[in-house]
């Protein structure tokens, strides 16, 4: 060796110039590796991260306010053909148009004003409109009331051309019921009050004359099979007398109900479905305010279940007909809307949406919706007196007309006005329903229905769920994981610790399964032995622990110490199987024979096959994997020598299990718990397969319900994108994930103080 | 010694027996549940024997009915006694028997309950046929003749062996008609469908020049002519098929043709011994695995779900593990270990706990409806407006799963690189090596059983999965395969099946949910063991693993 030291060592270059290029490179390629996986791991990060911010990206446009831009501002178009009775805009916002005093139609460009064409209503020489009426806007039919007591219904069509690959859209008339003007009023007074809704096999009119008196026309539609040709042929009504004289009159799409009121604020409801079936009779007769109130509007709002009444005082309120339990009808005031208190001077009703557009006097326009009960927008829109105002059949633009005779073209952005904070957790008095309600129904098969988006139901389900599931697995998995980590063999904790992991693997959708086709109706079955198992089972544990504990202690020992569970198998088959044979004996004795039918007739329980009770057993049984190993992880990681001491020093094993193991390893068993909780809260397919899945808010063990997540599960692939249901479920998304990461966070951040704690002992 | 009941309670023994029970009751519900779906889904492929027996009706008619028995349960007298049925005196239970008697073409439903007392004179008689057929589920019933061209060729005695033979000749010429159907007019369709897709994007280049035009018409004159060849040949294949038909007799007597092409098995299961039965046996399990859903999916195997199930975790893997790794390295090894990181580590643990619905909405509205719309307008004009990459499809779903998955691989791979001994990254960096080739050299090759177990449990995690899933490509039947012969071979814009979808789909929206389940409990414990497999594989390797270190630590 010495030798070796002593020699020379070899004269080795180490600044070679080869070697200095192979260092280079060694350090290029080190830099290289430094940066690409710094940006990768960056990317990847950024990327989970991405999902949080998509989620908000889509929910965001949910609460934003509405707000609007002028477009253009242009003379009202063939000023002098008359004043403006009515106007309209059609899909596209391309045309517009405007029914004038002399009986015309006045088509032009919605957004500069320029002339189309102007059409002459067929009128008789000496006819004049007196009175406008417009059936559900869909519809796009319009009736104009003469002053010889008829009326004239007419609809305004649209024909897309594409010339040049460009879309020209052509307005032209149409006459769906003939040229000629009906007959209402055979007195012929002229009619200045009229009303018109429209259904596939009726037509219904309603109409007030010069002097106040109501007549009501039902036609019926015929259709010629040969030329395709419709006709109507009347049906008169006769109404009773009304004991005032009618200034506004409105008739509703489901020719039920004519809503005749005065201006002083009394409204009168008639009941075509009367005693007899021609005639028709009062149902009621509500007041509008006080005494100093006067109506002055009364308009459908979209679907005609709801009459939106305009007062004097610049409020608008809206009313339906409720039914109460003995199934007799009353008109119901549900809710009003204000803008500033001015007078109020039109009101634009939107066509696809339960909302309605305002114009006060003092030239603002305001945006309400119904059923969030919502004002989206108040904002001036014009400073010199307003006229009308009309929206458009998408409801994005509005088309105001000014007193001096200008038009003014608004764009309103307003995306998603039935969202507000009442409307999603809140109780909300629906169209057609007693009172005010928790209601999730997202689609229904028309276009006029309100949706229901309250959350409150399905995020109560959730919880529901959750808390039945909590219920059953919290004490299990508990209770097995002190055994597991504290009394049991090692030998044996090998084996269970892996098995009961093992099942935290297990696809949900098995256990959705097997709880939906196989546990429910073995419930529904043996119901009173279910519950039976959960009774015997525990007092005949602590009958063999007792006995088991009294044995001559040659038998005792044959068993060492840690490895009773193995005992109790045997004992608590026998307890699941005897639980079960006693069933129908229980059945028999305390419930009849049924005890389904006994909870639903005796006790006044609803009962649904597939319910909480199931949902908690099978949900339960995913979550207790979770809670059970990291409850063991804790309690057996508590330091041995705080055990020792306690036993030392005289404690029983319990003793030392509830005085020192628990308060020490409590904060890991909370955490165990609360990340089950995430996992019980989040799980989709168990609670889709295991409910019926009808979102009803009830704590009743024995009734389904409808999660968040299942929720998203059923209607997310028929959801369009970007319609306000389609961002409500991206919310529940986000409202899951904001749950479970805030939940797992606060778990996570409790394991790890504890982790220090257990350092420091 | 006798302890007291007193002191017993005293000492906290009975809490500690609950505690114990806890575990038992556990360990009983993971094995009773493991039991359960074995038991159930192992049993199906059995074939069991046919009863024969009288029926006497509610109203006494006599009926004979011919089927095998499903399951068996005591019903309260009283309520029998309520739908009408005639109680004995005293009874206060009464058996109620499940028999499934198939021949749903002749009786509408091939499931019936029956009390046990109504049934008289049960035999088993030898010569019972059952068969399995393509539509109307199965044919319990007699053998009376079989025909061929409508002219009798063997009745009686001699009839089966002629009928099992002559269902084997139908059976070739059927997968005949298959491979024709299914992969040469498939391939014929997909080469059309492109020459459709190129005429289309030429027409919106602005380059649908005569010349271009011809050259695809030519190209669909020669498939033209492929598709009428063999056309032909399924023609002549379709009279050769049905040319067998066979009578059999229903136990109450009733004649019904049947052609031979639409049996997939026949079988006389009381004639059958212990070695044709676990033949049988072993031929079901064999095509349950590799055949296609017959009838809506309650009948026949689940290959293209299995198959789809394959795919798709194999594509997330190929996507998960690398950005798995990389992200794990960089936490571990570049990232500066301050609270940041902690606060990063935390987050992506805590990923693994959101509900993995919500990565399937996120799935649906970034990848389907923001990337999938993109890439359609950019790449994929000429098929609009039908979405190519606009809707689910085994892409997203693996990208979705992948997502998904991704924290058990960090989590995992993390643990691996955490677990090494400083003094293996001292010892190289002290010999020269680069932090790169530190890590690349050592660090890693001893890492890689961690990132290992990480894909593992990701795979394991994605093929349960089905929720997120659910909204980002799987469908109940898929028409092909999404890697197949034909350009381009792997369809990452394909729709596919999915073992636990198919379990929801054949479980819960299936019309004759009866007739399926054995089939779902066949499903779901194929799912089970290879889940299970994958899960013990990776503990496997953990456990290793730590030994490994644990010596290296010495």
């Amino acid at each position: 060796m010495s030798n070796s030291a002593v020699t020379q060592a070899p004269d080795l270059d180490f600044d070679s110039p080869r070697l200095q290029r192979h260092r280079k490179k060694r350090n290029l390629k080190d830099q290289v590796a430094k940066y690409s996986i710094g940006f990768g791991g960056i990317s990847v990060i950024i990327a989970i991260t991405l999902i949080f911010f998509y989620l908000l990206y889509e929910v965001a446009p949910l609460f934003k306010s509405a707000s609007i831009e002028l477009v253009s501002e242009y003379q009202l178009p063939a000023a002098d053909h008359g004043r403006t009775l009515y106007s309209t805009i059609e899909e596209q916002n391309d045309k517009a148009l405007r029914l004038t005093e002399n009986g015309q139609v006045v088509f032009f460009e919605a957004k500069t004003g320029n002339l189309h064409s102007i059409v002459d209503l067929p009128l008789q020489p000496g006819q004049t409109i007196t009175s406008i009426a417009y059936a559900d806007p869909t519809s796009r039919t319009v009736a104009a009331g003469l002053n010889d007591g008829s009326v004239l219904l007419f609809k305004h069509s649209y024909k897309h051309t594409y010339p040049d690959d460009r879309r020209v859209i052509d307005p032209y008339l149409e006459y769906p019921f003939g040229r000629e003007s009906i007959q209402l009023d055979e007195q012929g007074k002229a009619l200045n009050q009229l009303s018109l809704t429209l259904t596939d096999s009726a037509v219904l009119v309603a109409a007030a004359n010069i002097d106040n008196e109501l007549y009501a026309r039902r036609f019926s539609k015929e259709q010629n099979f040969l030329t395709g040709e419709t006709t109507l042929v009347p049906e008169k009504i006769d109404l009773p007398p009304l004991g005032f004289k009618p200034e506004f009159v409105v008739a509703e799409p489901g020719m039920r109900w004519i809503y005749a009121a005065t201006s002083k604020g009394k409204i009168q409801v008639l009941d075509l479905f009367g005693d007899d079936s021609s005639g028709a009779s009062i149902n009621s007769t509500v007041k509008v305010g006080d005494a100093a109130t006067r109506i002055t509007d009364m308009r459908l709002l979209l679907g005609g279940a709801s009459i939106l009444v305009s007062d004097n005082r610049g409020v608008v309120s809206q009313w339906f007909m409720v039914r109460d339990d003995d199934n007799d009808y009353s008109l119901q005031r549900v809710r009003s809307f204000e803008a500033n208190g001015a007078d109020i001077v039109d009101i634009g009703i939107e066509h696809r949406r339960k909302g309605f557009a305002l114009l006060d006097a003092e030239g603002n326009l305001a945006l309400f919706n119904t059923t969030a009960h919502s004002t989206a927008l108040i904002e001036p829109v014009s400073d010199v007196p307003v006229k009308s105002v009309a929206v458009s059949p998408r409801s994005d633009y509005a088309l105001i007309e000014t007193q001096d005779g200008h038009v003014r073209w608004w764009h309103i952005d307003n995306e998603h006005p039935e969202i507000s904070v009442s409307a999603l957790w809140g109780e909300v008095w629906y169209e057609g329903y007693q009172e005010p309600e928790f209601v999730w129904q997202s689609s229904a098969s028309n276009n006029d229905f309100e949706p229901k988006y309250s959350l409150s139901p399905l995020a109560f389900g959730t919880l529901k769920a959750a808390f039945y599931a909590m219920l059953v697995a919290t004490p299990l998995a508990i209770c097995g994981a002190l055994y597991t980590a504290y009394f049991m063999a090692p030998a044996l904790r090998r084996k269970v610790k892996p098995s009961i992991e093992l099942m935290e693997a297990l696809p949900t959708v098995i256990l959705g399964f097997l709880a939906g086709l196989f546990f429910a109706p073995f419930m529904e079955t043996h119901l009173p032995g279910v519950f039976a198992v959960l009774i015997i089972t525990p007092i005949l544990i602590l009958l063999f622990g007792f006995i088991w504990t009294n044995m001559p202690s040659q038998i005792r020992h044959r068993v060492p110490e840690g490895w009773d569970p193995l005992l109790l198998v045997p004992i608590i088959f026998f307890g699941g199987w005897f639980s079960l044979e006693i069933s129908p004996a229980l059945e028999q004795v305390l419930f009849a024979g049924d005890m389904r039918s006994w909870l639903t007739n005796e006790a006044g329980i609803d009962f649904d096959q597939r319910n909480a009770l199931v949902v908690g057993a099978a949900m339960g049984f995913a979550v207790i994997p979770t809670i059970f190993s990291i409850t063991e992880d804790a309690v057996f990681s508590v330091p041995k020598h705080l055990t020792y001491g306690s036993l030392a020093l005289g404690a029983t094993q319990w003793q030392t299990m509830v005085r020192v193991i628990l308060p020490t390893a409590s904060p890991g068993i909370f955490s165990a718990v609360m990340i089950g909780m995430g996992r019980a809260v989040g799980e989709t397919m168990i609670v889709l397969m295991a409910t019926g899945n009808t979102p009803i808010m009830d704590i009743n063990i024995f009734e389904g319900m409808r999660t968040l997540s299942a929720n998203i599960a059923v209607e997310m692939p028929e959801s369009e994108v970007g319609s306000t249901h389609y961002r409500i479920l991206f919310l529940a998304a986000f409202v899951l994930f904001l749950f479970t990461f805030v939940v797992n966070t606060l778990a996570e951040w409790v394991r790890q103080r504890l982790r220090n704690r257990y350092s420091v002992i | 010694m006798r302890t007291s009941m007193k002191k017993w309670i005293k000492d906290g023994d009975p809490w500690i027996w609950f505690n114990a029970g806890a575990v038992a009751i556990s360990m009983i519900m993971v094995f009773g549940l493991l039991f359960l779906i074995a038991s159930r889904g192992l049993v199906h492929f059995w074939p069991h024997d046919v009863m024969e027996t009288e029926y006497v009706s509610k109203s006494g008619d006599r009926l004979t009915i011919m089927g095998e028995l499903v399951e068996s349960e005591m019903v309260p007298a009283a309520q029998l006694m309520g739908a009408g049925y005639a109680v004995p005196e005293g009874a206060e239970f009464m058996q109620r028997n499940l028999l499934k008697l198939g021949n749903r073409d002749v009786t509408g439903a091939d499931f019936r309950w029956v009390l046990d007392d109504s049934l008289e004179n049960r035999r088993f008689p030898e010569q019972v046929i059952v068969l399995e057929r393509r539509e109307w589920g199965n044919f319990y019933g007699y053998l009376k003749s079989v025909k061929e061209q409508g002219q009798v060729i063997a009745q009686g005695e001699d009839a089966w062996p002629v009928l099992v033979e002559r269902i084997d000749r139908a059976l070739d010429i059927h997968s005949r008609i298959h491979e024709i159907e299914k992969i040469e007019i498939g391939g014929i369709n997909s080469r059309m469908e492109r020459l459709r897709l190129k005429e289309r994007g030429l027409e919106l280049e602005g380059n649908a020049t005569p010349e271009n035009l011809l050259s695809i018409e030519e190209d669909r004159a020669i498939l033209d002519a492929e598709y009428q060849a063999l056309q032909q040949a399924l023609i002549e294949l379709y009279e050769q098929i049905n040319r067998d038909s066979m009578v059999a007799l229903t136990a109450d007597g009733q004649e019904r043709h049947i052609d031979l092409a639409k049996i997939v098995r026949a079988y006389q299961p009381n004639a059958m011994s212990l070695a044709d039965k676990v033949g049988f046996y072993i031929s079901k399990l064999v095509e349950f695995v590799s055949d296609e859903p017959r009838e809506a999916n309650t009948e026949g195997g689940i290959f293209p779900a299995i198959y789809g199930t394959v795919l798709m975790v194999i594509v997330m893997s190929i996507i998960v593990t690398p950005f798995g790794v990389v992200a794990a390295v960089y936490l571990r090894e570049y990232a500066h270990q301050g609270s940041l990181t902690r606060l990063i580590r935390i987050a992506v643990n805590n990923l693994a706990g959101v509900p993995s619905i919500v990565y399937g909405v996120f799935g649906l509205g970034f990848f389907i409806y923001f990337l999938g719309s993109g890439i359609d307008q950019a790449f994929f004009p000429e098929a609009l407006p039908s979405p190519t990459f606009g809707t689910g499809g085994l892409l997203w779903a693996s990208i979705t799963l992948a997502i998904l998955t991704l924290p058990v691989v960090i989590v995992a791979t993390e643990e691996g690189l955490a677990r090494i001994p400083r003094s293996m990254r001292e010892g190289s960096l002290a010999l020269g090596a680069t932090k790169a080739e530190t890590l690349w050299r050592v660090i890693l090759p001893m890492a890689s059983p961690a990132m290992m177990t990480g894909v593992i449990l990701a795979i394991a995690r994605a093929a349960g999965e089905v929720a997120p899933l659910m909204l980002v490509g799987v469908v109940k039947l898929a028409p092909s395969l999404p890697l197949d012969g034909n350009y381009p071979y792997l369809h990452l814009d394909q729709k596919f099946m999915h073992l636990g979808f198919h379990i929801y789909d054949v479980g819960f929206q299936s019309p004759n949910v009866e007739a399926a389940r054995p089939l779902v409990y066949a499903t779901s414990l194929l799912l089970v063991i290879v889940i299970a497999l994958l899960n013990l594989t990776a503990v496997a390797i953990r456990n290793r693993l730590r030994e490994k270190y644990k010596a290296l630590e010495m």
